[in-house]
């Protein structure tokens, strides 16, 4: 089997929810190349700044360069600043990566941090380059599975511990059915005071009667 | 109402549909006498280990060109600073080249800062070239070393994605070798234990994947040291010919013996002198 020439793929489920005074956010920890688990713990959550992180999605390659061509191109800026960067500047930064070399990548990515402007906020750039601002976002090949419950069950103005139940238990879900997504559940709070992250093992992850 | 339909067959796996048919004519083939073809060889296993002070990387010794053993002894652990080192899987030119290139200019880098060199900063070279070149280098890589934030071990991609882990392997064997780590991985092992680990990891891909073979090398690094032990361990050993088709001196009788020297004139001499200016 020819397994080191498939390109490693985040096939993944990633989710990031706003509330007030920060975002949540939380990924599963699988990359695949072809049928075979490359990677059973991987950290799909990766700082960009301080405050800013962004779940990725598709091509671990491409996904892992575009990230560090950000955090480069948005750690000079805020020198250049001397200011804590918006997370709309590195939204706008991704957005504008993926789509001039949309033909070439293959990245799904959300943004999500925390800034003194605008506190929580959320930022999907999904494949082509497209970018939008959502309370809850949700990507990766998972994210069909959890449409439908993420729908129903978001409600704005969740507290935070409520808004990592949410993510936790979208996330669950979604890795239950999706054979791509699993391993363990990342997640981390992101706002004012700093980040917080946490892990939930796969014996510890929330209990569904269809499971 | 919908009804839920199951694939009729499944990509990727071991597929037992041919195993009965197969069964049949290997028994078929031995009544008439002959034996079914052997299976051929054709890749490389490659891991290693974060242990208590340092690194462990190992890797087999064969080099294929398609259905021949090009190389039976190659080295695949490649230098790349006195602290990492570097195991190849994939194009062989490509592994060897592309750490060759990396080391040159880490070694630049090192003498431009003035500290020894760091683990991650050879895992950034190795995947923005690879990037850059968007798999067409062939390179698979196994990264390890000690510097001054601890010992750190890398898996590198040919697209260029790389994971920091404590332990890992590559090449097509790299799934023999994945499964005895993840039976028998501990982290903070002692360095015998972690060199019997690594051990076995490469042996499993030698001997159960079609793909690795000869000997085990391994590499020990840890802060100040470096154990290139090559071969660690010759896990395939060239038997012994039970038999000799030499024939003895005097065998066969000399009868006659006629020497006839031939003389050779020089027809022309010419000197041509280097410039070693």
């Amino acid at each position: 089997m020819d397994s080191f020439s498939q390109n490693p793929e985040l096939t993944t489920s990633i989710m990031a929810v706003e509330f007030e005074g920060g975002v949540v956010i939380g990924a599963d920890s699988r990359t695949t190349t072809g049928a075979y688990i490359a990677n059973r713990v991987t950290d799909k959550l990766t700082p960009i700044h301080e405050r800013i992180f962004c779940c990725r999605s598709g091509s671990a390659a491409d996904t892992q360069a575009i990230a560090d061509a950000v955090t480069y191109q948005l750690g000079f800026h805020s020198i250049e600043l001397d200011e804590a960067p918006l997370v709309q500047t590195a939204a706008s930064l991704f957005r504008e990566m993926c789509y001039r070399y949309r033909e070439e990548l293959m990245a799904g990515i959300i943004v999500a941090g925390w800034d003194p402007r605008r506190g929580g906020q959320v930022y999907t750039v999904p494949v082509g380059g497209m970018m939008t601002r959502q309370p809850v976002s949700v990507g990766g090949s998972g994210s069909s599975y959890i449409y439908g419950y993420v729908d129903s069950n978001y409600r704005a103005g969740m507290s935070k511990e409520e808004c990592l139940k949410f993510t936790a238990e979208a996330l669950t879900l979604a890795m239950e059915r999706d054979g791509s997504s699993g391993g363990v559940v990342r997640l981390a709070v992101v706002s004012e005071q700093g980040v917080e992250r946490q892990v939930i093992l796969g014996n510890q992850l929330p209990k569904f009667s269809t499971v | 109402m919908a009804t839920v339909s199951v694939r009729q067959y499944h990509r990727g796996g071991f597929s037992f549909e041919n195993c009965k048919r197969n069964a049949l004519l290997e028994a078929d083939i031995n009544k008439l006498g002959f034996s079914s073809p052997a299976a051929r060889k054709t890749g490389t296993t490659i891991c290693g280990v974060v242990y208590k002070d340092g690194v462990v990387l190992g890797a087999d010794t064969r080099a294929t060109e398609g259905m021949v053993v090009a190389d039976k002894n190659c080295s695949k652990i490649h230098y790349i600073s006195p602290n990492v080192y570097c195991c190849g899987a994939g194009t062989a030119a490509d592994t060897e080249m592309t750490t060759q290139i990396i080391s040159s200019n880490l070694e630049l880098h090192s003498l431009s800062t003035g500290r020894l060199p760091r683990v991650a900063t050879a895992n950034r070279m190795l995947k923005q070239m690879l990037f850059r070149y968007q798999g067409y280098i062939g390179a698979a890589l196994v990264l390890g070393g000690v510097d001054s934030t601890g010992p750190q071990l890398y898996s590198i991609y040919p697209h260029g994605s790389t994971d920091k882990l404590p332990y890992v392997t590559m090449g097509s064997g790299s799934l023999a070798a994945m499964a005895v780590f993840e039976d028998r991985y501990k982290p903070n092992m002692e360095e015998e234990e972690a060199k019997r680990l690594v051990r076995d990891a490469i042996a499993a891909g030698i001997f159960n994947d079609l793909g690795s073979g000869s000997n085990i090398d391994l590499c020990v690094i840890t802060k100040g040291k470096v154990d290139y032990l090559r071969p660690h361990d010759v896990a395939n050993k060239k038997g012994v010919r039970t038999g000799n088709y030499r024939y003895k001196h005097g065998t066969t009788g000399v009868l006659t013996k006629a020497v006839t020297p031939l003389n050779l004139e020089v027809v022309e001499e010419s000197v041509q002198t280097m410039d070693t200016s």
